[in-house]
């Protein structure tokens, strides 16, 4: 069992959890995933190490509830308890001086990004991070990013706060300027990192991307995560996560996302069923 | 001598085909104790007992079972545990036709003692009636040894080395512990409980188990031996990497690995989703490709799942199956539709990324191969097309490189298997010894358990003398 230290809402819908992990702080490396399994009954999944301190003993997850696993993970409080985290998973991204580089975060990858930044920047890289949410109360970590970067673009959808679009414009405008940049490093959803890797493609900068397909044992024993990577079939658990944008077959990666769609959404009715009628009941029982 | 007339073997009851095939609970029911003594009762205690040879771990056949001709039932249980520590589990799914069975005097002229039935009687009895005794403990030899993978082997291996009273860690990569005991076989041949059980008993013995910790990503083994004090360490992780066809279309939607599929099933318990948060297919029409164990467990899981139909694909014919007899006549039983002699060419689009079917080409056998098997050759223009939703190819597995891949000083073979000395387990590696599916391949918990007892000799021997010589090791 690992204990959840601190649980809070960064924005809307997304979760900040530092949890009690000593071994895996230890180990943990930038790029790295673990798998988590929040009760008896859960599933496994995949989740980005957003920060890790060694001598704390701990490591931060940044959690998007988008379903019944990550619902019930943004339900936990200081003290409860997650059932297993095993990791730290997938092969570390490799970073290096490579001159002007690009960090590009969205929703949970916001969190997942700052380490990325925050080395490339004590390599003596030249960092520029663009975050993007579809509203500016959806963003978070901007001063956290701002100390790790050169410069902090921030894309909203509806333009509420910086650039009103979304990351993959003010990335493309920069590189139609002539702006040198040597290498991009996106993490976020699959939609944006396809496009990343889309507006990057024609100017010939390489962009790693951190892929998100389904998972469930992360050991590389039963292959749902397969991806194709320049013609091969990959394990994302093991081979990577991380890949090259422009060799990753983005229609085959979107497709394998939805395989259980129809169970995803019925899991989540019926947690939020449960939810409603405790909550319900609880509040009934206080009442007399 | 006058010829005895051998009576018939002890049929155990089962549930009933038709019914058993929409439920995930055990098949066969057990034996009553008049059932076991009556069974027990046809064995002759030879003098010099075969079927004891044919038995990898060396249980003390005749011994138990006349315990159980007396009605000794929970002495008989204790007297298998002194050789094996996992006696429901072997009393289940061991092929006894071929091992301990096969070598019983009354096979010759009638049916062999039930063995595994009896062992799987007094190991269920004992649990029952609440009389599992935890031998007394060893003098304490202050060494440790670290045991990688929970499986059948990793089990054996720690059990045996507890009662010699060293300190025993078993290192796990997934949240539960059991490998292939509990992700791999379905609930309606081993239930879980009883996985459960004997890893309690295990622990009771003393062994510390160590969830949730992938070796080769949290420790290296040259941290577990140089930095945390381990004098050994045995390797036993599984060959658990699945083998894709390489046909076209095979990442569609629909398409599992038996790993997958059987993992989310039986160790995720998919199959009471939406209790549980891990979903699975329910195909109609299920295709599983393969001739196996892992394949006829996957078409039966798929059968339970709600499948109307579900064709078990296999490029040879019947004879050729390596899976178990009992498990064929049981899915036979279950009405899983067997096409012989076929196998796929590719994978069918419905355009939405998900698969609607399969292109299968005839095959007729062809001269003896390597494997003294058939070799299957396609027949020109015979293809044809199955309408499925569901496919699951189970072709086997291969060696898992995320460990082997962290250990540069460790010798492998071609196909990516650990090299071992046979009989000891030892590696190219001081201090490092390995067993079961990442030094053989795909094998049979038994075996598994065989290399685990093995090891775990040569390892006390190795802790005596610290003599290491690798001139024995295969070649690769």
């Amino acid at each position: 069992m690992y204990k959840v230290l601190v649980s809070e809402q960064l924005v809307p819908n997304i979760h900040l959890l530092n949890i009690e992990a000593a071994e895996i702080a230890k180990k943990a490396l930038i790029g790295q995933f673990v798998v988590v399994m929040v009760d008896e009954v859960g599933e496994r999944i995949p989740l980005s190490l957003a920060d890790w301190d060694v001598e704390e003993g701990t490591v931060t997850l940044v959690v998007m509830q988008v379903g019944t696993s990550t619902r019930k993970l943004a339900a936990l409080k200081s003290g409860d308890y997650i059932l297993s985290i095993a990791g730290p998973s997938g092969l570390p991204s490799h970073l290096e001086k490579f001159g002007t580089v690009a960090c590009i975060g969205g929703c949970y990858g916001i969190g997942a990004i700052i380490p990325i930044a925050r080395s490339l920047k004590s390599l003596g890289n030249e960092v520029i991070s663009i975050i993007e949410a579809r509203s500016k109360n959806l963003l978070y970590w901007q001063d956290k990013l701002q100390q790790v970067s050169d410069e902090l673009i921030l894309a909203t959808g509806d333009g509420s706060s910086g650039y009103k679009g979304w990351a993959y414009d003010p990335l493309k405008e920069m590189l139609e300027r002539g702006k040198k940049i040597d290498i991009v490093f996106a993490h976020g959803c699959t939609f944006m990192m396809r496009l990343i890797s889309e507006a990057t493609r024609s100017f010939g900068v390489k962009t790693l991307v951190v892929l998100n397909p389904i998972m469930v044992d992360g050991t590389g024993m039963c292959g749902v995560c397969r991806v194709s990577v320049g013609g091969e079939t990959k394990f994302a658990c093991v081979d990577g996560p991380e890949f090259d944008g422009h060799k990753v077959d983005w229609d085959l990666l979107m497709a394998r996302r939805t395989i259980y769609l129809e169970e995803e959404i019925r899991s989540l009715q019926r947690y939020e069923c449960q939810q409603w009628y405790f909550e319900t009941a609880k509040a009934m029982k206080a009442k007399v | 001598m006058e010829e005895k007339k051998t009576k018939a073997r002890v049929r155990m009851r089962e549930q009933d085909p038709l019914e058993r095939a929409r439920n995930f609970m055990e098949v066969p029911c057990g034996y009553t104790p008049d059932e076991a003594i009556e069974e027990a009762n046809r064995c002759l205690t030879c003098l010099k007992p075969a079927c004891r040879n044919g038995c990898p771990v060396e249980v003390d056949i005749p011994s138990f079972i006349k315990l159980i001709k007396d009605g000794k039932f929970i002495e008989a249980a204790w007297k298998v545990k002194e050789k094996n520590a996992l006696p429901a589990v072997c009393g289940r799914v061991c092929p006894q036709e071929i091992q301990c069975e096969s070598l019983c005097i009354l096979g010759k002229k009638g049916e062999p003692v039930a063995v595994g039935n009896l062992e799987r009687f007094a190991a269920d009895y004992e649990a029952e009636k609440g009389g599992i005794k935890v031998p007394e403990k060893p003098k304490a030899t202050g060494r440790k040894i670290a045991i990688i993978g929970s499986g059948p082997g990793g089990l054996t291996c720690a059990s045996d080395l507890i009662k010699s009273g060293h300190r025993v860690t078993l290192f796990e990569a997934l949240h539960k512990p059991g490998g292939v005991l509990v992700y791999g076989i379905p609930e309606f041949r081993l239930p879980k409980v009883i996985v459960e059980r004997e890893v309690e008993y295990i622990k009771k013995l003393g062994v510390e188990l160590r969830l949730n910790t992938v070796i080769g990503k949290l420790y290296t083994v040259d941290e577990l031996l140089n930095e945390q004090g381990y004098d050994a360490c045995f390797i036993v992780t599984g060959a658990g990497l699945p083998i894709f066809m390489g046909i076209p279309g095979e990442n569609l939607n629909g398409i599992y690995s038996a790993n997958e599929f059987l993992t989310r099933a039986n160790l995720m318990k998919a199959y009471l989703f939406p209790e549980y948060d891990t979903p699975i297919k329910r195909g109609k029409k299920v295709a599983v490709f393969g001739g196996g164990n892992v394949a006829m467990d996957s078409a039966r899981v798929a059968l339970r799942l709600g499948a109307e139909n579900v064709y078990l694909i296999y490029r040879r014919s019947e004879a050729e199956m390596p899976a178990r007899k009992a498990e064929v006549h049981h899915a036979h039983e279950e009405g899983i539709e067997f096409v012989f002699l076929t196998n796929p060419t590719r994978f069918i689009d419905d355009d939405k990324g998900n698969v609607c079917g399969i292109e299968c080409i005839k095959m007729e056998l062809g001269e003896p191969d390597a494997s003294g098997r058939r070799k299957p050759i396609p027949i020109k223009g015979s293809e044809f097309q199955i309408e499925i939703d569901v496919a699951i190819p189970a072709l086997g597995t291969r060696a898992n490189p995320l460990l082997t891949k962290t250990m540069t000083d460790l010798e492998l073979n071609k196909r990516g298997y650990i090299a071992a000395e046979e009989g000891t387990g030892m590696t190219s590696k001081p201090g490092v010894f390995a067993g079961g599916d990442i030094v053989t391949g795909s094998a049979t918990v038994i075996l598994a358990m065989g290399a685990g007892r093995k090891a775990a000799n040569a390892i006390n021997e190795y802790l005596k003398w610290k003599y290491w010589d690798v001139s024995n090791l295969p070649k690769s």
